[in-house]
Parts: structure tokens; sequence; C-alpha cells
């Protein structure tokens, strides 16, 4: 079988379009949307199952599949418009090629995502893994305009647009934005950017967790604006106690500002840390997140975070957490079984809280599924748009659990 | 029809006689014109999912109504509808200063929210020109933006969670008090559907705290392209202003005729104004450089103003630039496009080609920082053959806006009156997977039937496993 679909593949694309995957899978590797879609259109008439891979650096490639359909061939900066703060990406580029080529011309994607400098964007997009930077510059359906993306039967859908304000039509891009390639595989992103913060300064503070947790709420309440507010379990930042980071992006004198009030707030300590120390430290905390099979999200506000946190900690353990005082998001890293993540799940929605399963192996993925403990109704709704965009059900991805 | 409703929501909030409909047959735009077959105004939730129900039952379609104020026709019912008017469901239920969450009802005027925050030093960002008189809910079915959107986004990047009765009366809950998505992003593919998913019964949003500094700024250019440039480099320096709105010198005029006067030089080709907010030394020290940027792009006069009646002074004029056109003529097509930012000074060469070539008179207002242009065309739609000019150049306004790689509307939506240009930057299958995920939410297409997709443009749509 895998034979036949290698040789139809290649057929289709031409020998450096397809490769042999882990244990012989047969891999895609479309280098435009035309023949991404090309690709997803076969499988679907063909009745076969598609694994969606970009870099292969935050979720496991273990999707049971037929064949894999990876974007990391799509690695073009198509298009940056410096004047106009936009930019065309093609969904396989890695995040730090993105961001060397953005900072070249003055430019930068305001995101900080958890995982791999590697890491593809089109993964960061289609999860909606948004990290602490998400405080001051919102989530990741903050900064997308507009995607192209192949449905599982392979047609091109091009939601959205290249301009910062748009409401024409539906607003479809929402829906592919932390969709998990339920609803499409991503060709190519259309990027909000911001100008290359002329400062860009980090301060921490360490301390107990309640005492950060509590420092972090008064400071929300003293209308101070960073970019960051994340507090950080000793295990992610990699110290003996709990991490209380604020960073501030932006003009030279906004920051120094900023750090001046900051500094006279409270009884915190902050240490500024060294400007050479600082893209190390983020880029520890990112990785921080691969430091456990399970990663999970929560949304939870400041005054709900130490309960959550007590929970997460009660009933799996401490884990890596990573947690925004006021961006409503608690991530948490670790290992657990399946039937505690379910309980988590349960209690998580009972509060209110919905949880999202970010990364797992495909075992604990479809069994709890990414999404779970859904409000009535929805579930069937989801379902629905989920036949809208796969009606072959080509794409092997783990929406919601099987019991 | 008039009965059943009548019984679920009392005889008195059921109008019917052709006098008590004229008030609905129009929104904020003056060339789309319907009498609805009945309006019903339901009291409670449980009353929108009465009426939606009997809709259901009966295969009626359904129009969901703000205040009205829309600019796209959108709220316009056809004789075979009925229009839901939500405007009695206008109570704030919760405000909740820590978490900075408001819960409202759909019908809560968009400037009242606001207001009722104030005393917890708190507000409700998205203010458009509107905000007087739109509802949250209207907000939320257009996706609302306005001037302070630059900064702070629009109503998208403020709803959190929804009640939302779906068009066969099932009731859901979508996203969380958080802004965390509960599964898939449905609110934000909500937020925008221009009524046409379902109703929206309960809203809650995210406050922002008020700035404990605000500094407005009011520059006027010898040149349009002079003022644009100024606005790029403002951004370009890393600035986000709270708002960066551009007027031209017809607008300027208009104002500067009316009782709105607020002091502009009718002798300058463009007006910007410039807002910026945040803590008091950041927004003194970006001021310094703004005014630079302003000087250095050839302004040739910059007014500060710090204090709240003298702000309000300068923003006088662009609030009320909409009411001092009323002047001009009885009739105003306020247009709604974007473009790329850098595009904006040819965008003007182009409409004053055609405001020429069709002699009209085109006055324009901008939210430039974000690209989004208003060419606002007066008229008088009891003369047909101008009318006919009107809607000429209105298309052809549009057509270079998207060869400029921009799109047909910034904030006011689609609904009827753009209908026939979504192929312009919608191809065959997007326009298809639009109309699927409308038939996931409304699988009878009966709720806003007619508006936003045009469905001859949409190319077949394999059947989905449900529908089947």
């Amino acid at each position: 079988m895998s034979d036949v679909i290698f040789g139809r593949l290649r057929a289709l694309l031409g020998t450096a379009g397809v490769e042999r995957g882990s244990a012989g899978l047969p891999r895609a590797t479309p280098e435009s949307a035309d023949a991404l879609s090309l690709v997803c259109r076969l499988a679907h008439d063909e009745g076969w199952k598609i694994r969606v891979e970009g870099n292969g650096t935050w979720l496991p490639a273990d999707a049971p599949a037929d064949l894999a359909v990876s974007t990391r061939a799509l690695d073009q900066v198509q298009s940056v418009s410096p004047a106009d703060l936009v930019a065309t990406v093609q969904a396989g580029t890695p995040l730090e090629a993105l961001r060397r080529r953005l900072a070249e011309e003055g430019m930068w994607l305001a995101i900080d995502p958890p995982g791999r400098p590697e890491r593809s964007l089109g993964s960061v997009v289609a999860t909606g893994t948004s990290g602490p930077l998400r405080h001051g510059f919102g989530p990741v359906r903050d900064h997308v305009l507009g995607c192209t993306v192949a449905t599982g039967d392979g047609r091109l859908v091009r939601a959205g647009g290249r301009v910062v304000k748009n409401v024409a039509g539906y607003d479809l891009t929402k829906l592919q934005v932390g969709g998990f390639g339920g609803f499409g595989i991503l060709a190519e992103v259309h990027l909000r950017l911001r100008a290359l913060p002329r400062a860009d300064v980090t301060v921490i503070a360490r301390g107990p967790r309640d005492t950060l947790s509590s420092a972090a709420r008064e400071l929300m309440a003293e209308q101070l604006l960073p970019g960051t507010l994340e507090l950080l379990s000793p295990a992610l930042a990699g110290e003996s106690d709990w991490t209380l980071a604020a960073r501030f992006a932006g003009t030279d004198a906004a920051v120094q500002a900023d750090v001046r009030r900051l500094s006279t707030q409270g009884d915190l300590v902050w240490q500024p840390l060294p400007a050479d120390r600082t893209a190390a430290f983020w880029s520890l905390v990112a990785r921080g997140s691969l430091g456990g099979p399970v990663t999970l999200r929560l949304g939870v506000l400041g005054d709900g975070i130490d309960e959550t946190l007590d929970l997460l900690a009660h009933d799996l353990d401490e884990g890596l957490v990573s947690a925004g005082a006021g961006a409503g998001m608690i991530r948490w890293t670790g290992d657990a079984p399946v039937e505690r993540l379910r309980a988590v799940r349960r209690a998580a929605a009972s509060r209110e809280i919905p949880m999202t399963l970010e990364r797992a192996p495909w075992p604990v993925r479809h069994a709890l599924g990414h999404f779970g403990a859904y409000r009535e109704g929805v579930g069937q709704l989801v379902a629905r748009l989920r036949d809208t965009f796969d009606p072959g059900h080509s794409l092997s991805v783990a929406l919601e659990g099987g019991e | 029809m008039v009965d059943a409703l009548g019984r679920i929501v009392g005889p008195r909030w059921v109008r019917h006689r052709r006098a008590e409909l004229a008030t609905y047959t129009m929104d904020g735009l003056p060339t789309r014109e319907s009498y609805p077959g009945v309006v019903v105004m339901p009291g409670s939730t449980a009353e929108v999912r009465e009426v939606v129900r009997l809709m259901h039952l009966t295969g009626t379609p359904f129009v969901a109504r703000g205040a009205g104020t829309g600019l796209s026709g959108g709220a316009v019912a056809d004789p075979d509808a009925v229009l839901i008017a939500l405007t009695r469901l206008n109570r704030i239920l919760q405000v909740d200063p820590r978490r900075r969450r408001a819960t409202l009802q759909p019908g809560v005027v968009n400037a009242r929210l606001s207001e009722a925050v104030l005393p917890h030093g708190l507000h409700y960002v998205p203010d458009p020109s509107s905000q007087a008189a739109c509802t949250v809910g209207g907000n939320v079915a257009e996706n609302a933006g306005g001037p302070h959107c630059l900064k702070y986004g629009v109503t998208t990047n403020h709803v959190v969670e929804l009640e939302v009765v779906l068009p066969d009366a099932a009731v859901i809950r979508l996203g969380s008090r958080q802004g965390e998505p509960w599964g898939p992003d449905l609110v934000g593919l909500f937020v925008g559907s221009e009524g046409m998913f379902g109703i929206a019964t309960e809203i809650v949003v995210r406050l922002e705290p008020i700035p404990s500094s605000v500094r407005t700024m009011l520059a006027d250019f010898s040149t349009v392209r002079g003022a644009s440039e100024a606005v790029s480099a403002i951004i370009g320096a890393g600035i986000v202003p709270a708002a960066l709105e551009m007027m031209d010198q017809a607008c300027v005029e208009a104002v500067e005729a009316s009782i709105y006067a607020a002091g502009y030089p009718t002798d300058a080709a463009a007006v910007l104004l410039v807002e910026l907010d945040g803590g008091a030394d950041a927004v003194e020290a970006e001021a310094t450089t703004v005014e630079t940027i302003l000087r250095a792009r050839g302004a040739r006069e910059v007014r500060s103003a710090s204090t709240p009646a003298d702000r309000a002074r300068l923003w006088q004029g662009r609030k009320k630039a909409f009411g001092a056109m009323g002047r001009i003529a009885p009739d105003l097509a306020v247009q709604d496009a974007v473009v790329p930012r850098s595009a904006l000074p040819d965008i003007m060469d182009r409409i004053e080609e055609i405001r020429g070539r069709h002699h009209l008179a085109i006055s324009n207002v901008f939210h430039a920082g974000d690209g989004n242009l208003h060419p606002n065309i007066s008229f008088d739609r009891r003369d047909p053959e101008l009318a006919d000019r009107v809607q000429v150049a209105c298309r052809e306004i549009m057509a270079a806006c998207v060869a400029a790689g921009g799109s047909i509307t910034g904030e006011h939506g689609v609904g009827s009156d753009k209908i026939d240009y979504m192929p312009l930057i919608f191809d065959g299958d997007t326009l298809s997977a639009m109309r699927a995920v409308r038939l996931a939410f409304d699988p009878d297409e009966r709720a806003n039937p007619g508006k936003v997709v045009p469905l001859h443009a949409c190319r077949e749509w394999r059947a989905t496993p449900a529908a089947r």
C-alpha cells in the first residue's frame, strides 16, 4: 500500500516532493499551496489518511496515517512590507528564520510561543500556542490577518486578507488559528507586524509562588502595561524558587518610564536581566515547555491562578509551569496518564475553565482530544464545521477524544 | 404570525401596521429600503428564544436588529421576514472590575457601557462614530471598529464569551470569560458574521483601564501625500498611537462651515489627528518624537492638547464630520474601504480622478493608521441619474482599493450593499467555504438571508455528511 501511495505522490509532485518518513511512511513535501491542495485532493479521493507535519519539533509526528504531509518545503517568506507592517509567509517557515528576516528590515512579529526556534510558523498558528508576550500584544489570533488553507478534500480557501483592518465576509481565519489542523492544512499566513522595538528590557523577581502571583495582580490594578507579566515555576526557569518576569518592549522613553514605575510599586525586588542574557532567558523558557511529553493550557485569570496551580499540582504534579497573570492562561508541561488528564479537564470544566491539550503523544491525543468537556451544543457545531472542511475525515487530527 | 408573536412578547411589542414599520425600513445606508413583514421586540433572552423557535417551526426568515445605525443595509428585512429588534435587551448584567469584564445584553448602547464602568477607571475600547446610539450586539454582528482601534483592536479583540440563540432555537455558550477559546475559536468566527449565524443574547467583553495620560495633536498639511508619509513614519518609529485620523480638505471645509466648526484650517489639503496615551512620561517623550516627525514631513502647524476639554475640541470636527456633511446634500453615501497604509496617497489621487469624472461631491475621512478610508459622497437620492453615478463611482472606488491590495470593507460590513463586491476579493472556493460555514450554524439559511455571501458566485461545496 505504502509503495502505491509513494508512487502516486511521486507522479503528482516529482521525485523531490516525496520522501520516506519514519517507518517508511510516504511523506509529501509540497512547495506550493496548489501542490498541497493536489495532495489533499488525491488522499481524499483515495480515502487515505493524512498526518499533518510541520518541522516536527512541537507535536510528535506519530498520528496514524497512510501518508504524511509536511509543510517543511513551504518555507518562503513571500512578501514583507515594512511601510505597511504586514508579511505573507509560508506555513513551514521556521520562526527563527522569520524573526531574522523581519529584524533585517526593522520589523517584529510580537509572539514568543513555546518550543524550539526552528518550530514552523504554521505549527504555532494551527495550535494557537501563544507565549508570555500574549499579555501585552495579544494571542496568536491577533497577529494573523488571513491565511491560505488546503481543506481535507483539497480545496484552497483564502481567508481574510493582507490589510490590518478587514470585515469582508465571515472571519474564517479564526477557525484555522488554534484549529489544530482539523479544518485544513495551512499553506500561507498573512501576518500583522510591529516595528522592531527600540528598547526591550526584562526584569525579574524571585520568591514564593503566592507572593509573586499576588504581586502580579496588584501590578495589574496599577495599570502597568508590560508586554509580558509571566509567572514561571522553578523547574521551568531553572531556578530554586518561582520567578515573575516582566518584559517591556517599545520606544526607549516608554520602556524606561515603565521600568522606573515598576521599581517603585510594591515590595518585590526587581532585577534587570543584562541585555545579552535576555534572549537566552526567554529561549530557555520557550524550550522549557518541551521538558515533558504532555503540554496543557488552561484559561485562567489572575485571581484563579493559585487555585488552579494547586489543582494541577495535586492531580498531576508540579510540572513545568508558565502562567500569565493578566493574559488569562496557564501552560503546564509534564507527564501524566490519560485518566488523570481527563479528570483534570473535568475538574477544570466544572470551574468554567477550558483546558486544551497542546501537545502529547498520539495515544494521549487520541484518547483525550485537543479539546473536550464542551458546553452543551458546541460539540455538534464543531462536528458540522469539521465535516465542512474535511468531509472525508482525511486529516488524522484528534480534535476531540474517543472514549 | 402577529398573534403568535404577541403571545410570546405581549401584543404591545409587536408592530405590523405600515406606519409602524416605517422606522425599520432602512438602517444608516440611504440606498436600501424594505418594509419588514413584522417587527417583534422581545424583552428577555427567553422571549428571544421563543421567537426564534416560532421562526424555526414556521420556516420564517428573521433579521436581528440593534439601533439600526449600520451602514451596509445589514439590518434591513424583506417583507417575508420578521425583524427582531433587540433594543429592549438593554441591561448591563454584571461588571467585574477586578477581572476587567462586563456581561451585557445585546441592546446595550456602546457609549453607555463605557459610562457605566467609568467609576472603576475602565472603559470599553471599540468606539464607532455612532457609539452614542449603536448597540454592542450590533457591534458584535459587524465586528465594529472606531478611531481607537489602531492601538487596541476592533470588537473581535474585546469579546471573550457569547451566549447565542442558534436559528433552530438551541442556546449555546461560546468562549470563556478568561478569553481562552473553549475548543475552536467560535467566538472569533461568530463576531462579524452579520447576524447570519444566530442571535447573541449575552455578551462578555473585556474592559481596559483608562490611560492615565492622553495627548491629542492636530497637524495640517499642504498635501495629502505629506500627511500620509507622516502616518507611516510615526508607525515606523515604533510608536503606536491610540488613534491616527485624517480628514481631507473637502471634509474640513464641511466641518468648518457647520455648527461643529472646530477651528481646523480650511486651506489645508489634509488635517491629521494623532492621539497618544499611556503613562505620563512615555506620552510626553513620544509626543516630542511625533511632533518632530510631523514637522519633518511638512506639517504647517501642530496643535497639542492634554486636558479633556481641549482634546474634545480637537476631536470635535472629526467626530461630527458625518453630521456636518448633512448640510451639503440630503443624502450621504458613507463608504468604507481599506488599502495598505502606504497606498493611501495613490488611492486619494484615484478617488479624486473618479470624483471629477462623475462630477460628484466627495469628502474623505480616514482611520489613516490602519489604511481604512471613508470616502463620503453627498447626493440627493431623489435624483435617479445622480444616484446612479454615485453607485458607479462607489464601485470604481472599491475596485481601485482592491487593486491596491485592500479590502471592500474595514468596519461597516458587507450586508446587502457590498455583496456584489465580494467576488472582487474572494474566489469561488472561499465564498463557498463561507456559505458552508453559515450552513453549519443555519442549515435553512433563515437568519438574515441574502446578505454577505453572493450565492451565485459560490462553487458547489460537497454536501457534508451531516447534511446528507
